[in-house]
This record gives C-alpha cells, sequence and structure tokens, in this order.
C-alpha cells in the first residue's frame, strides 16, 4: 500500500521532471535546426543565383564582343570590297585574332546568295532566302540566331547583319564556335553534379549538358517558371534527387541560362549537422533520464527511510504507553496480593511466636507444626519473588545487598529453562566454578540479568544447539561468559542492542527491555556486560561483577 | 525488655494487630492505630518514640502523615512500610525524613533490628540537643 504511494510520487515527479525538461530541449533543437537549414539553403541559393548572374553577364559580353566586332567591319567596309574573297579573308583573320570564336564569314546579297564565304564548309553560291533567318535579319537589322542545324547539319549559332547602300542592301553573317562556347558556358559547372546549359524559350537546348541531352533536343525543363532576374527553383529529377536550378534570360529575353545544383550533395554538410544535433540531444536526453531517476529514486528512498524512522518511533510510543498501561495495572495487582500476603506472613510468625510458649512444647505434633508453619513462610516468600519477578521491579529498586553464590545463581536460572530447553533439544552446559567467592549483591537482580541472557540464548538458537556458560574469578572482578551457537546479531544491530524498546524478536515476543534492563542492572552494580558476535555463527555475552565482600553479620 | 515504645499506623486491621501481638510478645510497649489522623492524635497527647508507618493507607497517606508527625515531634524515628509497587514512595519518605524503609511481608527480626538503630539515632539526637542546652545555660 505504502509501497505503491511511493512508486506512485516518484513516477509523478519523473514524469513532470522529464516533461519540463524535454519539451523545451527539444523545441529549442528543432527551432535551431530549422532556422540553421533555412539559412544554409537561403546561402546555397544566393551562391548558385550568384554564379548565374556572373556566368550571364560573361556569356553576353560573348556576344556582344562578336557582335561588335561584325558591326565594326560592316560599318568599315563595302559590298564590293568585301565581296573579293581576299579582303574577306583577310577580315576573317583579323576577326579571329582580335576576339576569336568564328568558324566561318560569307556575304549575302539581298536575294539571299551568299556571295562570298570564308570557312570550312561548302556554302558558296548557296541561297538563304528561304530560311527563316535571313528575314529576321531583314526586319531587325541585327541578329543573333538560336542553335540549328542548317545546310551544314551541324547544330550552330549564327551573329548575323544588314548593311544599306545606296541601292541594295547586303548581308554579313558569322557563325560562332559552339566548342568554344559552351566551354565558356561550361565553366560555371560547379561540384560533381553541378551543371551549366542554357535552353532557348521554347525549352530547346542550346549547349550540350555535362550528361547527357543531345543538343537541340526538348529540354524538360519549362522555361516560363523562370521570371525576371535570377530565379532559384527546386525540383526533383528522375531518380529522385533535389535539384537546384538558377536561370537567368539572356539575349533579349531568348536564351536561358541554367545553372543545377544537387541539392542533396550540398545538404550533406547539413545532414551531418542535423545528425550531430541529434546525438547530442539524444545524450542529453539520456544524462537527464539517468539524472531525474537517479536523483528522484534517492530522495523517495530517504523519504520512505524517514517515514519508516517516525514509524517506528510511533510504534515504540505505543509501546512504551502500552507498558506504562500495564506497569501501572500490575503495580494495582501487586499491592492487592501483596497485603494479603503480608498478613498470612505476619500470622504464621505469630504462631510461630507462640509455638515457643510452654503449653505447646509437649505436644506430640509441635515438630509438624513447625515445618508446616515453615513451609507457609517459604511459600509466601516464593509468591513475593514471584511477584517481584512478574513485575521486574528490581531494576527501579535499590539494590539491596545480600550474599550471593554466583554458581547458585546460574545453577538456579538455568533449571527455570530446563525444561523449554530440552523439549527444543538445547542443551545448556555449566560447571560450577568452586573459586567463585561469595559476593554481596542483589540476588532477585542479577537472576534476571542472567535470565535475560539465557532466555536471549536459547530465542538465538531456536532449535538444537548448546549453550556454554563459564565462570572466572579475577582479583576484584567475577566474570561470566555466556556463549551460544545461534543464529548471531548483525553487525548493524550491535550497537543498539542495549537500547531499551530495542528488539529483533517478532512484535508481542519480546518487549525489548531484558537486555536494556540487565545492562542498567549491572551497571548499577559497578559491573560491565559486552557482546561479542558473528552472524550464523553465534553471540557471547561477557558479564563483569565486581567483588564485593559482604559485611560480617 | 527495650526501653522504647512504638507505634504501628497502618489500615490493614489483621496485619496490625498480628504485628502488635508478635511486637508485644517480645516485650516492646506497642500500640496501634488504623489511619494518620489518630496516630497525630496519640503523638499529640504522649510521647512515644519510634513510628512503623504504613505508606499506602486510606484516607491520609503516609507521606503526609509523615510530614506531619516530623512537624509537630521531629525527633520522633519514623521507618516506613511499603508493599513492593511503591518503594519509590519509601524512597520520598526517607528524603522527607523517615529513618528507613521496610518491605512487606517483612521478617519481624528485621523490623526489630531497625527500631532498634532508630531508637539509638533518637536517643544520640536528644543527647546532642541535651548537651547544646546545657552549653547554652553555662554560658
Amino acid at each position: 500500500m505504502k509501497r505503491r504511494l511511493y512508486a506512485n510520487l516518484q513516477r509523478k515527479i519523473i514524469f513532470v521532471t522529464l516533461l519540463v525538461s524535454f519539451i523545451p530541449l527539444i523545441f529549442l533543437s528543432v527551432t535551431i535546426y530549422y532556422q540553421f537549414a533555412q539559412m544554409f539553403k537561403g546561402k546555397i541559393e544566393e551562391q548558385i543565383s550568384y554564379r548565374a548572374r556572373v556566368q550571364s553577364n560573361s556569356i553576353e559580353l560573348f556576344l556582344k564582343e562578336r557582335t561588335a566586332i561584325l558591326l565594326a567591319m560592316a560599318d568599315a567596309y563595302t559590298f564590293d570590297y568585301l565581296s573579293d574573297k581576299n579582303n574577306l579573308e583577310k577580315i576573317f583573320r583579323i576577326m579571329n585574332n582580335r576576339v576569336g570564336g568564328f568558324i566561318d564569314l560569307g556575304l549575302i546579297d539581298s536575294s539571299g546568295k551568299h556571295v562570298t564565304y570564308i570557312g570550312p564548309y561548302k556554302l558558296l553560291n548557296v541561297n538563304y532566302y528561304s530560311e527563316p533567318w535571313f528575314h529576321e535579319v531583314e526586319s531587325k537589322g541585327v541578329y543573333v540566331s538560336d542553335v540549328f542545324m542548317g545546310y551544314r547539319r551541324v547544330p550552330h549559332f549564327i551573329i548575323a547583319l544588314q548593311r544599306q547602300e545606296t541601292n541594295k542592301s547586303w548581308i554579313l553573317r558569322a557563325t560562332i564556335d559552339s566548342d568554344v562556347f559552351e566551354t565558356l558556358v561550361r565553366t560555371a559547372q560547379v561540384g560533381k553534379t553541378g551543371d551549366a546549359f542554357i535552353v532557348n524559350k521554347a525549352g530547346f537546348y542550346q549547349t550540350r549538358m555535362r550528361f547527357g541531352n543531345e543538343i537541340l533536343s526538348k529540354s524538360n525543363l519549362n522555361p516560363t517558371i523562370f521570371g525576371e532576374g535570377t530565379t532559384v527553383q527546386e525540383k526533383m529529377n528522375a531518380e529522385g534527387r533535389k535539384i537546384l536550378y538558377a536561370g537567368r534570360w539572356l539575349k533579349n529575353n531568348n536564351w536561358l541560362l541554367v545553372i543545377s545544383q544537387d541539392a542533396t550533395e550540398e545538404m550533406t554538410r547539413l545532414f551531418k549537422t542535423k545528425q550531430m544535433e541529434i546525438i547530442i540531444v539524444t545524450a542529453g536526453c539520456l544524462m537527464i533520464i539517468f539524472t531525474t531517476i537517479f536523483t528522484t529514486r534517492m530522495t523517495i528512498r530517504r523519504l520512505e527511510n524517514s517515514d519508516r524512522k517516525m514509524n517506528e518511533l510511533n510504534a515504540q510510543l505505543v509501546h512504551s504507553d502500552k507498558l506504562a498501561a500495564l506497569g501501572k495495572m500490575a503495580a494495582g495487582v501487586a499491592h492487592e496480593i501483596n497485603n494479603p500476603l503480608a498478613v498470612i506472613a505476619e500470622k504464621t510468625g505469630w504462631m510461630e511466636d507462640l509455638l515457643t510458649e510452654e503449653e505447646f512444647q509437649n505436644s506430640q505434633n509441635l515438630g509438624e507444626y513447625k515445618k508446616s508453619l515453615h513451609k507457609i513462610e517459604e511459600h509466601v516468600e516464593r509468591a513475593r519473588k514471584v511477584i517481584h519477578g512478574m513485575l521486574g521491579f528490581a531494576r527501579r529498586m535499590e539494590p539491596h545487598l545480600e550474599d550471593v553464590d554466583i554458581n547458585k545463581v546460574i545453577n538456579e536460572t538455568i533449571s527455570f529453562l530446563e525444561s523449554y530447553a530440552r523439549t527444543n533439544n538445547i542443551s545448556i552446559i555449566y560447571d560450577s566454578n568452586p573459586d567463585l567467592p561469595i559476593i554481596a549483591s542483589d540476588h532477585s537482580q542479577i537472576q534476571q540479568v542472567f535470565l535475560n541472557l539465557l532466555t536471549n540464548a536459547v530465542d538465538a538458537i531456536g532449535k538444537d544447539g548448546t549453550i556454554n556458560i563459564s565462570s572466572k574469578r579475577h582479583d576484584l572482578e567475577i566474570s561470566v561468559i555466556v556463549k551460544d551457537n545461534g543464529q548471531g546479531i548483525p553487525k548493524e544491530y550491535q550497537s543498539r542492542i542495549f537500547e531499551p524498546f530495542f528488539t529483533t524478536k517478532k512484535s508481542g515476543k519480546g518487549t525489548g527491555l531484558g537486555l536494556s534492563v540487565s545492562y542498567n542492572i549491572v551497571r548499577n552494580m559497578g559491573g560491565t556486560i559486552t557482546l561479542e558476535s558473528e552472524e550464523g555463527k553465534g553471540t557471547i555475552f561477557t558479564v563483569k561483577l565486581p567483588v564485593v565482600v559482604p559485611e560480617k553479620k | 525488655m527495650y526501653e522504647f515504645s512504638v507505634l504501628l499506623v497502618d489500615d490493614e486491621k489483621e496485619f496490625l494487630d498480628t504485628l502488635l501481638k508478635r511486637l508485644q510478645k517480645r516485650k516492646i510497649k506497642a500500640t496501634g492505630v488504623g489511619s494518620g489522623e489518630e496516630a497525630l492524635k496519640i503523638l499529640e497527647e504522649s510521647p512515644t518514640d519510634l513510628v512503623v508507618l504504613d505508606v499506602r493507607m486510606q484516607g491520609m497517606d503516609g507521606i503526609k502523615t509523615l510530614r506531619e508527625i516530623k512537624k509537630i515531634r521531629p525527633l520522633v524515628e519514623v521507618i516506613m512500610l511499603t508493599g513492593h509497587a511503591n518503594v519509590e514512595v519509601a524512597v520520598e519518605g526517607m528524603e522527607v525524613g523517615a529513618f528507613d524503609y521496610l518491605m512487606k511481608p517483612t521478617d519481624v527480626d528485621e523490623l526489630l533490628y531497625k527500631l532498634e538503630d532508630a531508637y539509638k539515632r533518637k536517643k544520640i539526637q536528644e543527647q546532642k540537643i541535651k548537651r547544646l542546652e546545657e552549653e547554652k545555660n553555662t554560658e
């Protein structure tokens, strides 16, 4: 019942403590992790969009440079001059020397005919009139095309521009080396999986990706999701990995530069941080659990202990109250019995007095009378002793001195217990020691001491055992040793064994007064009582009494 | 033959009478009364040397009687009689001024020894007083 109460209390304390320590801890760690993850993600996005911005600038610059030099050439020369193959070749060389990246250069007249051509392909005299870009150039003046196959059946893109001369218009057209261009685009690739490529408005690849893709094939990326400036999008790829895309429109919003990066790759660092945090929080939680359980258990145990001590104390108080009541009652009974006993004693004495008168001296039965009266006196004395013993008042009385023969006292005491000991197969052995002197002491008190020691020894043995009593005379004292082979006294009880009300016997079996009374009696007589005990082996009590020589009467 | 007189005080009549008879048989001038009040009356009227006083009595108890006796007859020596149950009271009586105490049932011879001792002390006290008075007179 009590035990369950404590277990409940313990559970409650542990639960509440854990609750109030876990909730903030977990809340804090989750918040911190979330904030950190946000910051980390922001950083990655910022990084990738920065790269996209820088890269788009350099691509724009690349295109502008090439457009500018082509414009310069067209501005500087006339159709006639350029239609000379040697002149065109010279210009082509200059252009490649200054900026590079041109594959070929051609001059086209207003009918779409390729008039002059410098380059590795056989494109001279090819008519471009039906090509879509031809009309684009005519309407816009300067035109940078998307990548297309054209007559040469190789993906490429061109820069073309139209010039008006008094009566005719002509077009100067250059092809950009797609290898050079792609290399430029790819310088933005980072990490193991990072990629950089360009798609056009319709979503067709303008450059090769790092892994796979045919140029001019349709991308599964929808360009319309990328808005003004630099936009960062997050998408899952086919393998289920999170990919970050940063897109920036180029070339008057015709091309989209896309820089992609595997978020998972970047996130591994975050993941490691997460793992670390989980480990730390878990360790913290475990520590909290252990400390909480440990300290709570300790507290509860202390509480339980003090509670138990209190209960014991209460029990002792109740016990001593009971004893006091019992003592009062016993005192009343004693007085009531004692008075008739006194009358009987006086009457007997009176009769003995009368027997000394002459008239009785000749009576035949004088001897019998005397004997009977003596017997009555003896039994009155016996009854008186019973009252003595029963009440245990001896301990409160001043010891009254009489001649005491310790041998006799011990033997008498043994005889009290003999029948009980015999039925439990306990032998009590004592060889009277003829050296012991008669001392002046209190017979009944000494008897009480030995009775208590022997009773305890018998109880300690229970069944089957031996009690050895030996006595010795020293110069100024007599020592009596009572040794049993019973269960012994545990170490922790040994210091308390002489305390009043301390008992190891079942409640109701022992008052816990026996040894304390014995101790007081012996101490009042100027002697000592000590014990040696080993659990499981037995106990030895040693009583030392001073030798007080009786006065001569 | 004893020269002192004894007053026995005990409310247990049987005990009182028998003890009286035994003392008288031993040639002791002994009288007996059954209560503290009676004892005080007698002591006021006639000089008595020794009193044997039961501690536990109906009416005025032993200790109270003892105090009164010591007030009116300080030189009277008192021996307390007690049952087992009230040795403490007897000890208290000795503190008040009783000569000694005896436990009931008493051995008559023991009582005689105590009476003799008590009478001896009484005589010594009386002699001391006498001497002091003589010294005072001669001055």
